[in-house]
C-alpha cells in the first residue's frame, strides 16, 4: 500500500506535497516558539528586576532530577531522529524500537517531574495550593514558583501531546504505513518532538541554574 | 441647551502648546485627506468610461522614471514631515516630563469608585481638587485597587494611576475656573460616575480655602502620629536599639544599596521600602524589616511619605 | 443555472447540511465562514445598537452601569475577533487564495475545516458567557481588573478567543504554505494579485502574534482562577506586563483586519478603472513593511500607562514610520485612477470610500501618535474615532466592496446595482454622521467606555446615534438584495466584471476542483489598460 506516497489532491505530485508539509510544520514551530516566547518574556522581565529573589529560589527547586530529566529528554531526541532515519531506510522493525523508546523516554521524563512536582508539594512551594517560604523576598519567590509551576506545566502538556503523536506514528508503523518514499509524518512528529526538547534546554538554566555556580 | 462647546477651554500654558500642535495637524490631515479626495473627484469624472479625456501614455522607460521620482517624493515628503512633527511632540513631552521643583505636592488615591485627595496641610478633598493658578502642582497618585486616571481635559494632561505604586502628574494653572476631572482608564461600574471637579482659585482665595479647610492637621503631623502607630519609631526612631537606616535629611537624597547601585529616596522608594522592604536594601544594613504590606492604608502611607519629608538632619537646615 | 449545470460547481457538491459540515472544499469552508461571522456581526451590532441608544441622553437611563460596560466589553470582543479578523482572510481569503494563483485548494484542506470548527467552538464559549450574563472588562482585559476584581466570566470568554486564536493560526499556516508552494506555472510571486500579498503579509501576523495572545489570556484566566500570578502589584507582580504582552498581539491584529482590506481595495480599483495598479512592487513591499513594523509600535497604547518616557519615544518615532507605507498605498491607489477609464458600480464606491474613510482614520492616527498630543486624547472618544475611522470606515466598506465584486463569482448570481450602490451611500454618509462628531468629543474630553456624561456632550452624542441608525440600515440592506439575487439573480458569467485575474478563468459558480486544466500565467497582473484601447 504504501511503497510510493499517495497524493492529496490538491498536491500536484508528492514532492510537492513534501515541501508544502516541511514548511507547514516549519511555521507552526515558529508559532510555539512565539507561544512560550510569552512566557520567557515575563520570566526575563520579572527576574530582571527581582534578581536576588531568583536566585534564592532557584536554589530551591530540584536540580538533580531537573538534570537528570534534561538527559532523559536529550536521550529521547537522539532516539527520535534515529527513529525518522530508521523510517527513511524503510527499517520498520527499528523505527517502531527507537520510536517505543522514545515514548518510554517520554513517560520517564514525566514522570521524574511528577516526583519533583510533589516533592516541591512536600516543600511547602507550589503557589496557591501550599506555598509557604520564610526566607526574605517571599512574595517574588513565590512569582518564580509560579512561572516555574506554569512553564513546566505547558511544556509538560507538550511532551503529552508528543507522546501520544509519537503512538499515533507507532500505530501506523505497525500497519505498514510508511515506506522510503512516504514517512513524511514521522519527520513531522520529530520536529515537534525536538521542539519541545529545544524548549526544555532553554527552561532547564533560566529555572534550575540561576546562582548555581 | 443650545450652547454646544466644539472645543474645550484651555487653563494652562501647555494646553496651549499642545493646542497648536493640535491645529496644525489638523491642518495637514485635512490637507491631506482633501487632496486625496479631490484628486480622487477629479480623475473620477475627468477619466470616466466614455469621457473623452487623452490616456494615452508616455513609453514604458519614461513613464517609470517619472513614475520613480514622484514616489519618491511622496516618502520623503511625509517622511520629513513626520520626523518633525514627532520630535515636536517628543520635545513637548519630553519637556513637561518632570515637575519643576518648587511645586506643590497634593496627594491622590483612586479607588472604585472615587478620588481621594489630601493637601500637604491635610485639607482633604473627595473629587475635587482645589489649586491656586500660576504654581506649579504637583500630583502624586496612586491607586488602591485597579488601574485608573486622572484626567484633566483643561490641562490637556493625564496620567494612569497604578496600584502599588506612585505616579506623578504636575501642571501650572493658568485661568481661575471649574473644570473636570475625568478618570479615564475604565475601572468596573461606576467609572463613568468617578469624575470630579478641578478648582483653580487665585491665589489669594486659595490661601482662604486652605485656611477654612478640614485640615486640623498638616498631613506630615498625621504621618508623624502614624509612624508611631505603625511602630517605624520602634526601628527608625532616635533611641531605637536596632540598627536600621536614619530618616532625617533622607528624602530627596541618594542611597547606596546592598548589592550596588544607587537610588533616589523619593516619595516610590518610602512607598516600596515600607511594602516591599527586601526589595531595596540600604548598603551595610540587613533585611530585616518586615513588610507592612496591606497593614497599611495607601492614605496614611501618603500621610507617612509627608513626615518623612519633612525630617531633615539638623546639621543640616532646611531640607525641602 | 439548471440542476444539471449546478451539479458541476462546487454549490452543487452535496445538498445536505453534513456534505457542508464535512466538506474540506474551501469554497464552501469559505460559505460556512460567511455565515457564521454575518451572524457574530448582527450580534456585535446589537450590542453597538444599544450603545448608541443609551448615549443619546447623559444620563444612563437605559441600561445599568453593569449592563452597559457589558455591553461595550461584548461588542468589542465580539466583533475584533469574531468578526473583524475572521472576515476578509477566512471567507474571502479562503475562497480565493487557491483560485487567484491556480491551485485546486489550499495545502491543508482538513486544517481548514479545523479551523472553523475552531472558530465556532471559541464562539459558543463566547456566546455561552454571554448568554450567562456577560464580561464587563473591556475587550482589553486590563489587569488587575479582570484577575482580581471582575464579577463576570472572564475565563469562560478568555477560553473562547484562545480557542479562536487557533483558528487563525491555522489559517496563517495554510495560507502561507499554500502561497508559496502551490503558484500555477507562471505565477512568479510579482505576478501575484495584491489580495494574496496581502493574505501572505496578514498569515505572518497571525502565526507571530496570536500564540502570544493566547498565553496571555492563559495567564489571565491561571492568575484569575488561582490568586497567584505575575500581574498582581500586592505580590510584587507588575499590572503593565499584562499591557505589555497584550498589546504586542493586539496592535498586529488591528494590522491584519486592514491588510486584507488593503488588497480587496486594489483588487476592485484595478478592475473599475481598468488600469493597472501604480507602482506594483512597491504596493507588495508595502503590505509587507505593514507587517513588520506593525510588531514594533505596542508601546503606543500605554504612553500615559506609567510605561517609560524614553520607550515612549521609541514607539512613538516606529508609529509614525508604520504610517509611510500606508500613505504610500493610498497614493498609489489614487493615481491608478490617472488615464483610466472608470466605472462607478457598486464595489468600486465601497472601495473609493474605503480610500477616502481609511486616509482620515489614518491621520487621525498620526495625532495619537504625537505623545504630547497623545496624553490628552488618550482613552477618550478621538482614539474611538480613529480606530472606527480605520476598522469600519476601512476594512469594513473594503469587505463589503469584496462581497460585492466577487458574490456573482461566489454565487453565479448578479445583484441589483441599483440597490448596492444606494446602500453603498447610505454606509458613507451614516457612517461619517456616526463617527466623525466623536473626534470632537474626544478632544472636548470625553473619556471611552463611559455610561454617563456631562451635559454639553449631548448634541453630538444624538448626532452620532443618528449617524448609527443610517449605518444600521446601510448593513441590513445588502442582506436584503443579496439574498433575494441567490433566488432571482440574472445568471452571472465567468467575468461579468470583464476582470483579470486567474479567479476570473473559471465558471461562476467555480467547478469543485477550481480549473479544468492548470492554467499558466503569462502576463502580468492587473493588465487592463492593455486590453484596453486595443
Amino acid at each position: 500500500m504504501a511503497d510510493s506516497a499517495i497524493v492529496a489532491r490538491q498536491f500536484d505530485d508528492a514532492a510537492q506535497q513534501r515541501t508544502a508539509a516541511d514548511l507547514g510544520i516549519w511555521i507552526f514551530l515558529a508559532t510555539e516558539i512565539l507561544f512560550f516566547g510569552a512566557l520567557f518574556a515575563a520570566y526575563t522581565i520579572t527576574r530582571i528586576r527581582y534578581p536576588e529573589a531568583f536566585a534564592i529560589a532557584s536554589r530551591l527547586t530540584n536540580v538533580a532530577l531537573g538534570s537528570v530529566n534534561t538527559g532523559v529528554l536529550l536521550t529521547s531526541s537522539l532516539t527520535m531522529a534515529l527513529a525518522v532515519r530508521a523510517t527513511k531506510l524503510g527499517a520498520r522493525k527499528a523505527s517502531i524500537a527507537f520510536m517505543s523508546a522514545t515514548v518510554a523516554l517520554g513517560l520517564a521524563f514525566l514522570a521524574i517531574k511528577g516526583i519533583e512536582y510533589y516533592l516541591d508539594y512536600t516543600g511547602h512551594l507550589v503557589p496557591a495550593l501550599n506555598f509557604s517560604y520564610a526566607g526574605p523576598h517571599a512574595n517574588q519567590v513565590q512569582i518564580f514558583f509560579y512561572l516555574y509551576f506554569f512553564m513546566t506545566g505547558v511544556h509538560s502538556l507538550h511532551m503529552i501531546a508528543g507522546i501520544c503523536l509519537v503512538g499515533v506514528m507507532i500505530a501506523m508503523a505497525s500497519r505498514r504505513a510508511f515506506s522510503p518514499a512516504y514517512y513524511t509524518p514521522v519527520e513531522l512528529s520529530g520536529m515537534y518532538w525536538h521542539l519541545v526538547d529545544v524548549v526544555w534546554i532553554f527552561l532547564y538554566p533560566l529555572l534550575y541554574l540561576v546562582a548555581r555556580s | 441647551m443650545w450652547n454646544v462647546p466644539l472645543f474645550p477651554d484651555r487653563a494652562s500654558s501647555l494646553a496651549a502648546r499642545v493646542d497648536v500642535l493640535f491645529f496644525v495637524w489638523l491642518a495637514l490631515a485635512t490637507l491631506v485627506a482633501l487632496a486625496v479626495a479631490v484628486l480622487i473627484v477629479f480623475f473620477s469624472i475627468k477619466y470616466r468610461r466614455g469621457s473623452s479625456a487623452n490616456r494615452a501614455t508616455a513609453p514604458e522607460a519614461v513613464r517609470a522614471r517619472r513614475d520613480r521620482r514622484i514616489e519618491l517624493a511622496w516618502i520623503f515628503v511625509p517622511l520629513s514631515l513626520f520626523f518633525v512633527m514627532f520630535a515636536w511632540a517628543a520635545e513637548l513631552y519630553y519637556e513637561h516630563a518632570a515637575p519643576p521643583g518648587d511645586a506643590i505636592d497634593v496627594y491622590v488615591v483612586g479607588k472604585q469608585w472615587m478620588w481621594k485627595l489630601e493637601h500637604a496641610g491635610g485639607q482633604r478633598e473627595i473629587d475635587e481638587l482645589h489649586v491656586p493658578a500660576g504654581r506649579p502642582i504637583r500630583l502624586v497618585m496612586t491607586s488602591e485597587d485597579v488601574i485608573h486616571d486622572f484626567f484633566m481635559p483643561v490641562f490637556r494632561i493625564k496620567q494612569d494611576v497604578l496600584p502599588g505604586r506612585y505616579t506623578i502628574l504636575w501642571f501650572n494653572a493658568t485661568k481661575a475656573g471649574d473644570y473636570h476631572v475625568f478618570c479615564s482608564q475604565y475601572c468596573g461600574t461606576d467609572h463613568s460616575r468617578m469624575i470630579g471637579h478641578v478648582v483653580v482659585m487665585a491665589p489669594a482665595a486659595f490661601e482662604a480655602w486652605l485656611a477654612r479647610g478640614n485640615g486640623a492637621q498638616t498631613m506630615a503631623t498625621r504621618g508623624a502620629e502614624r509612624f508611631r502607630q505603625y511602630g517605624c519609631s520602634g526601628c527608625h526612631g532616635a533611641n531605637a536599639s536596632v540598627h536600621a537606616p536614619k530618616l532625617e535629611g533622607l528624602f530627596g537624597k541618594p542611597v547606596q544599596l546592598e548589592g550596588g547601585g544607587t537610588v533616589t529616596a523619593d516619595e516610590r522608594y518610602i512607598h516600596d521600602s515600607v511594602m516591599l522592604p527586601k526589595k531595596e536594601v540600604v548598603a551595610g544594613y540587613a533585611p530585616i524589616m518586615p513588610s507592612f504590606q496591606g497593614q497599611i492604608a495607601e492614605e496614611d502611607l501618603l500621610d507617612i511619605v509627608e513626615y518623612i519629608k519633612s525630617l531633615h538632619d539638623a546639621r543640616e537646615g532646611t531640607v525641602r | 443555472m439548471t440542476a444539471a449545470t449546478a451539479h458541476r460547481t462546487y454549490l452543487g457538491a452535496g445538498f445536505s447540511l453534513w456534505s457542508w459540515l464535512s466538506s474540506v472544499d474551501h469554497k464552501r469552508i469559505a460559505i460556512l465562514y460567511a455565515v457564521s461571522i454575518t451572524v457574530f456581526f448582527f450580534i456585535g451590532g446589537a450590542a453597538a445598537t444599544l450603545i448608541r441608544m443609551e448615549l443619546i441622553t447623559p444620563a444612563g437611563d437605559l441600561v445599568s452601569a453593569e449592563t452597559y460596560n457589558k455591553l461595550f466589553t461584548m461588542h468589542g470582543v465580539i466583533m475584533v475577533w469574531f468578526f473583524l479578523i475572521p472576515s476578509i482572510p477566512s471567507t474571502l481569503g479562503n475562497f480565493l487564495v487557491p483560485l487567484m494563483i491556480g491551485a485546486r485548494d489550499l495545502a491543508f484542506p482538513r486544517l481548514n475545516l479545523a479551523s472553523w470548527y475552531l472558530y465556532i467552538l471559541g464562539g459558543l464559549f463566547t456566546i455561552g458567557a454571554l448568554v450567562a450574563g456577560g464580561v464587563d472588562t473591556g475587550w482589553t482585559f486590563y489587569t488587575p481588573f479582570s484577575t482580581m476584581f471582575s464579577n463576570t466570566h472572564v475565563i469562560a470568554v478568555a477560553a473562547g478567543v484562545f480557542i479562536v486564536g487557533f483558528s487563525s493560526i491555522l489559517t496563517g499556516i495554510n495560507f502561507i504554505v499554500t502561497i508559496h508552494k502551490m503558484r500555477a506555472p507562471g505565477m512568479t510571486w510579482f505576478r501575484l494579485p495584491l489580495f494574496i500579498w496581502s493574505m501572505y503579509a496578514s498569515s505572518i501576523i497571525f502565526v507571530l502574534a496570536t500564540p502570544v495572545l493566547a498565553m496571555t489570556l492563559f495567564l489571565i484566566a491561571i492568575e484569575r482562577f488561582f490568586g497567584v500570578g505575575v500581574f498582581d502589584p500586592a505580590l510584587g507582580g507588575d499590572p503593565l506586563l499584562f499591557q505589555h504582552l497584550f498589546w504586542f498581539y493586539s496592535h498586529p491584529a488591528v494590522y491584519v483586519m486592514i491588510l486584507p482590506a488593503m488588497g480587496v481595495a486594489s483588487e476592485i480599483i484595478t478592475c473599475f478603472a481598468r488600469n493597472r495598479v501604480f507602482a506594483y512592487r512597491s504596493m507588495a513591499y508595502a503590505v509587507l513593511a505593514i507587517a513588520i513594523i506593525g510588531f514594533l509600535v505596542w508601546g503606543h497604547h500605554m504612553f500615559v500607562s506609567g510605561q517609560s518616557i524614553y520607550a515612549g519615544m521609541m514607539f512613538s518615532l516606529l508609529s509614525f514610520l508604520v504610517a509611510i507605507p500606508s500613505a504610500i498605498k493610498v497614493f498609489n491607489w489614487t493615481a491608478t485612477l490617472y488615464k483610466g477609464s472608470i466605472s462607478f458600480d457598486a464595489p468600486m464606491l465601497y472601495a473609493l470610500g474605503f480610500v477616502g474613510l481609511f486616509t482620515i482614520g489614518g491621520m487621525t492616527g498620526l495625532f495619537l501618535a504625537s505623545l504630547a498630543l497623545d496624553v490628552h486624547l488618550h482613552d477618550t472618544y478621538f482614539v474611538v474615532a480613529h480606530f472606527h475611522y480605520i476598522i469600519v470606515g476601512g476594512a469594513v466598506m473594503a469587505f463589503l466592496g469584496g462581497i460585492h465584486f466577487w458574490w456573482p463569482k461566489i454565487t453565479g448570481r448578479i445583484y441589483s446595482d441599483g440597490w448596492a450602490r444606494f446602500a453603498a451611500i447610505l454606509v458613507f454618509f451614516g457612517f461619517n454622521l456616526t463617527f466623525f462628531p466623536q473626534f470632537i468629543l474626544g478632544y472636548l474630553g470625553m473619556p471611552r467606555r463611559y455610561h454617563e456624561y456631562p451635559p454639553e456632550f449631548q448634541v453630538l452624542n444624538v448626532l452620532s446615534s443618528a449617524g448609527a441608525s443610517i449605518l444600521a440600515i446601510g448593513y441590513l440592506l445588502p442582506l436584503a438584495y443579496l439574498f433575494w439575487s441567490l433566488r432571482y439573480g440574472a445568471a452571472a458569467g465567468a467575468n461579468p466584471w470583464r476582470a483579470k485575474g486567474l479567479e476570473w478563468q473559471t465558471p461562476s459558480p467555480p467547478p469543485t476542483e477550481n480549473f479544468v486544466v492548470t492554467p499558466v500565467i503569462t502576463e502580468a497582473p492587473y493588465a487592463y489598460a492593455e486590453s484596453r484601447n486595443g
